[in-house]
């Protein structure tokens, strides 16, 4: 029972220690994301605006004009 | 060129709306009903069998949460779906088609669900009280709405996933992966020849039953009343607003939050209980833990507020989702609070319980179905919402309802709780159980009197709803932002 006691607080501890960092690594990779250019995550806010058919996508599904293309191409 | 002739096909999401309408009606009629009951108990033989509070009372959790709560999130996720993919369920027949054949099956399940209830036929466990054949049909459903989702989803013009996109998509699986392993059970007549054809046990025993029994139930409150909800939040008050949500960062960081934690918290229904104590200790630490990703989301959706509060005073459908928000905010602090054990050992079973409930269904997810339905409303028939005064009306009577209720409940259970608890100076009791209902008696009436509140309020979106669809006053073109109200 003892044993079973101290396993649970290593793990306790460990996955304390765990979930701490991944949840402070998470909003670091966001904001550091940001500042090297890579994504710029607020832009995505819009989406739920500019939302009408004839707007332009905030970020072109390129599978889907690849796709489209080559349909064109083929007929 | 080619889009300039398509348009969004709100067929499906028109056809759910009105299902929302009609089973919220049912439902809170059927437990204010109830709620009357408990207060005057001689209302439970007016119907026989049929009208009693323990035949009644699964039937209006059933319909409230899988018939008008879900018909709403089927509703807005063809309706959400569909525009911030910016992609029409119509290019593609076979979409379409499902989502259509997901229509007819739920309606026909939720008929059965409601024959069956009524008739007595039932698993007994809370939340899962469907027979095998219906939790069949209930896999072919929801099979349905993934297949139409995904379908959207493959379909999108849009790469990017608006973050109610990854509501909707954590909703079906959250709901696939808890109901099927709640719901294994051995059909008897199959297995034993013993019993009716439809009739089942659960596949687990004891102990393990309870468990599995409150991860279910509990994560179907996460993956039914939370995280859908949030996905209609997130699209519907920043657009009838016309302000992009505060941080589409936080937005994210909430949702891992939530998907994380949520999943581990429901063993705090069953804290003082036979499952083991580092079980219910576990539940209380996530379910404290989970304060932060509902306020996460919450305090977002009021930030994206921001500079913009006049539409707070000028708008009922902003009043209706930024009280949605607080509603949410005050609900994911009771809840955690309550499982503290030390709070759990008065709270549990206590009416304050279902007080908790109410002021988050009520509050939080009946107010954004009703934001997000009367929002599309012009959108679906391209006319003025019939009456912005009604439903200025609505949302001050379902208000008062709700305060009733839940304010009613939380002195009724503490009341309570206080009284089974007081022992004399010889460590007697100090009540029998009949002088706390006694005491009772007048919260139970006010309990009853809020929910009575709360179906006027519904009978009035219903009659806004309708009047709208016929209205006169016919738009050129679907408003952008704020909907446009008639007075």
């Amino acid at each position: 029972m003892e044993a079973i006691r101290e396993w649970q607080a290593y793990a306790y501890f460990f996955f304390t220690v765990f979930l701490v960092v991944m949840l402070y690594g998470y909003i670091l990779h966001l904001y550091r994301a940001e500042k090297k250019g890579t994504r710029d995550y607020e832009k995505y806010g819009k989406l739920a605006l500019d939302d009408e058919l004839t707007d332009a996508p905030v970020e072109v599904n390129e599978t889907r004009e690849n796709e489209k293309n080559e349909n064109k191409e083929q007929s | 060129m080619q889009n300039a002739a398509l348009e969004y096909d709100y067929t499906v999401a028109k056809w759910f709306t009105y299902l929302a309408i009609i089973f919220g009606i049912v439902g809170m009629v059927i437990g204010t009903y109830i709620a009357f009951e408990l207060a005057f108990p001689g209302l439970n033989e007016l119907f026989g069998q049929y009208g009693t509070f323990s035949r009644l009372r699964p039937l209006h959790t059933n319909v409230v949460a899988f018939g008008f709560t879900l018909s709403g999130i089927f509703a807005t996720f063809y309706y959400v779906g569909q525009r911030t993919l910016k992609v029409s369920i119509a290019e593609s027949k076979f979409v379409h088609g499902v989502a259509k054949l997901h229509f007819w099956l739920y309606f026909i399940l939720a008929a059965c669900l409601v024959v069956s209830e009524l008739l007595g036929i039932t698993t007994s466990k809370e939340y899962a009280e469907m027979e095998w054949p219906m939790d069949v049909l209930t896999v072919v459903v929801w099979v349905l709405w993934g297949m139409a989702m995904f379908g959207l989803i493959g379909m999108r013009r849009e790469k990017t996933l608006y973050i109610s996109m990854w509501y909707y998509i954590a909703t079906f699986l959250g709901v696939a992966m808890l109901y099927l392993f709640n719901n294994m059970e051995v059909p008897t007549y199959l297995v034993t020849g013993m019993g009716k054809w439809y009739h089942s046990v659960s596949m687990y025993a004891g102990t393990n039953d309870a468990l599995v029994q409150w991860w279910y139930g509990h994560n179907a409150v996460a993956f039914v009343f939370t995280v859908p909800i949030i996905a209609m939040i997130y699209y519907y008050l920043p657009k009838e607003s016309g302000q992009p949500v505060f941080s589409y960062k936080l937005s994210l960081l909430s949702f891992w939050g939530l998907m994380f934690v949520y999943l581990w918290a429901g063993s705090h229904h069953l804290i003082y209980s036979t499952v083991p104590d580092w079980m219910q200790t576990m539940g209380s630490i996530f379910s404290v833990v989970l304060i932060l990703p509902s306020w996460g989301s919450a305090i977002n959706m009021l930030l994206t507020m921001k500079g913009e509060w006049n539409q707070l005073k000028e708008s009922p459908l902003i009043k209706f989702m930024v009280l949605a928000s607080t509603f949410y905010m005050l609900s994911t602090l009771e809840g955690p609070i309550q499982s503290i054990k030390s709070v759990n050992a008065l709270a549990h079973f206590t009416d304050w319980i279902p007080g908790h409930v109410h002021d988050g269904t009520l509050g939080w997810v009946a107010f954004m179905i009703i934001a997000g339905t009367l929002h599309m409303a012009p959108r679906f028939y391209k006319r003025e919402i019939y009456s912005k005064k009604l439903m200025e009306m609505q949302f001050w009577i379902q208000t008062t309802g709700i305060v009733l209720y839940f304010s009613s409940m939380w002195i009724a259970g503490i009341t309570q709780g206080m009284m089974w608890r007081a022992v004399d100076q010889y460590g007697n009791l100090a009540y029998s159980f009949i002088d706390t209902v006694t005491v009772l008696h007048p919260y139970y009436t006010i309990r009853g009197i809020g929910g009575f509140l709360f179906v006027i309020g519904l009978f009035m979106w219903a009659y806004n709803f309708f009047k709208t669809m016929t209205s006169d006053k016919v738009l050129d073109k679907e408003p952008a932002f704020a909907s446009p109200m008639g007075a």
